[in-house]
């Protein structure tokens, strides 16, 4: 059996096809997730290139210490506003008549996923020929290119499925700020600026214990072709979806409860 | 008016003075029990900031140790950053408020009383400068406990507390002339986004002198965001210099112009339109 075949598949890219749409006939929707990883970089990897020149900084360039950053950010953001659209569908009303119309509605979460991949790969397109046109140096295989870019694609789907639970359980547009909140704690409490071993105080801490510290880590190595801990990398990643897809699917039937 | 009641005679003139004064009043306590009575607009433009003053704090410490960095606390070098994001809030509460005004109407009942467009404007600014001291005391406070210094002491603190509430009252007059633009709190929403470009593409994380890249030096010196918070650094780093402070309060006294210029023409436009 054709897996694009199943009813499932159909549903899951009868959703993305809709997204698709709106977000063609509204580039004010696109914009700002686009334009904000871009700003970022401009103000991290502009401004601050000075800091890499700060003793004991061990990246040999700051360029792209930053573009890794901006590409985990915007996995991250790039889910965040798709969190955004499903909360609006549900505050029209149009999410309401897509749980009463869709036959598995798990594919909902699917299609939502697919959205999000969509959003960030635009994103990452413009944002690494930014980096590039900027002067990031990429000594890295294409492998390790590959597996820098699955790590985003992951964390892309693990912050989705945060989204959609989230969206799902507040269902409205006012709940915006929950969303995107937990998201910018954690992106914020990452060695952003600076390797781990520089952070002072109690980011240093946080930064130990928070999930994307692995995961912007292994970016960076693999960014520069140096060994990775890709094990601790796809290990995080892959509980993270874990726990997501728990919280997306419980998020589901409250609103099918709802509904 | 002020003309016609001069040609009236003084009594009259007073009069209207004192109406304008009473106009200003009424709308100044509206606003100010407004924003008190908004938690949701209190709390995020208190604790927002301070999040990424702490993280900034701790994630840039190594900055310190470039040379030519002028202070060896980092804590104390973004503060300036801290102090101007907070005006920004400010600009954000002053134009949501008067668009929601006008979403729900108030605004189009005003236009029935004799209220003019000068007290309106000013009186919606209160809360916008009681939201200022607010915001920077809280900051200054949260700060020094955590150690950061302010070399100007106490009459240095006078001086910042005051160029705070000038440059939050200068953001608020240009998130009025947004919010009456555009008449929906959704579209002030979506300008905010426009002025944190201004917020981050300036000297906030690092002195201007010390930024490597040429192209952001040279935005982050036509960036006039950046001469406020150089004028906050003078105090808490330097101590007294008298040409960042007078740098820092002359731009926000031309931010001010231009916002409550740009504010009164909206409102003309908003006036014709309803």
């Amino acid at each position: 059996m054709n897996p694009l075949d199943t009813r499932f598949a159909r549903t899951a890219f009868a959703l993305f096809g809709r997204q698709f749409r709106v977000l063609v006939a509204k580039p004010s929707l696109i914009l700002p997730m686009m334009m904000m990883p871009i700003f970022f970089f401009a103000a991290f990897a502009g401004g601050l290139s000075a800091v890499g020149s700060a003793p004991n900084f061990d990246y040999p360039d700051y360029t792209t210490f930053q573009f890794v950053f901006v590409l985990m950010q915007s996995a991250v953001f790039g889910a965040v506003f798709t969190g955004f659209s499903i909360a609006s569908d549900f505050e029209s009303g149009f999410a309401r008549r897509l749980l009463l119309a869709a036959h598995g509605r798990s594919a909902l979460i699917a299609g939502y996923w697919l959205t999000s991949i969509f959003r960030a790969l635009l994103t990452w397109v413009v944002v690494t020929a930014v980096a590039v046109a900027a002067g990031a140096s990429f000594n890295a295989s294409g492998l390790d290119i590959l597996s820098l870019l699955l790590i985003a694609v992951l964390l892309n789907g693990a912050a989705i499925l945060f989204a959609t639970g989230m969206a799902m359980r507040l269902r409205t547009l006012q709940g915006a700020p929950l969303i995107q909140l937990p998201a910018f704690l954690l992106i914020m409490t990452a060695p952003v600026y600076v390797p781990r071993e520089l952070i002072e105080g109690w980011v240093s801490t946080v930064a130990d214990f928070n999930p994307m510290t692995a995961m912007m880590e292994a970016g960076r190595e693999l960014a520069i072709g140096a060994p990775a801990d890709l094990l601790l990398a796809f290990g995080v990643v892959g509980g993270l979806i874990a726990a997501m897809a728990t919280w997306a699917i419980t998020g589901l039937r409250r609103a099918e409860r709802a509904a | 008016m002020e003309a016609a009641a001069t040609t009236l005679g003084p009594g009259v003139a007073g009069r209207v003075r004192s109406g304008v004064l009473t106009q200003v009043g009424h709308l100044a306590r509206r606003s100010l029990t407004r924003t008190l009575r908004q938690p949701i607009l209190i709390i995020p433009s208190l604790v927002f900031p301070l999040f990424l003053l702490a993280v900034n704090a701790s994630g840039l410490a190594a900055a310190t140790s470039l040379p030519g960095f002028p202070t060896d606390s980092y804590l104390t070098f973004a503060l300036g950053l801290t102090l101007v994001q907070g005006a920004l809030f400010a600009m954000m509460g002053a134009g949501q408020s008067i668009a929601g005004d006008i979403q729900q109407g108030f605004f189009n009942r005003l236009q029935l009383t004799p209220l003019r467009g000068g007290p309106l404007l000013t009186g919606q600014l209160s809360g916008v400068l009681l939201l200022g001291v607010i915001q920077a005391t809280t900051y200054v406070i949260v700060a020094l406990a955590f150690g950061a210094s302010l070399e100007a002491g106490v009459p240095g603190a006078a001086v910042l507390l005051a160029l705070s509430i000038l440059i939050a009252v200068a953001f608020g007059s240009i998130g009025l002339a947004v919010g009456i633009r555009a008449g929906s709190p959704e579209a002030v929403q979506g300008a905010f986004p426009l002025m944190f470009v201004l917020l981050f593409l300036s000297s906030g994380a690092l002195p201007r002198d010390l930024i490597a890249t040429d192209w952001f030096q040279t935005v982050a010196t036509v960036n006039p965001v950046s001469y406020l918070m150089e004028a906050f650094r003078s105090l808490l780093i330097v101590g007294w210099d008298g040409e960042a402070l007078a740098l820092g309060f002359g731009v926000a006294l031309a931010i001010f112009a231009v916002g409550m210029f740009a504010a009164t023409s909206a409102l003309k436009t908003r006036m014709v339109r309803t």
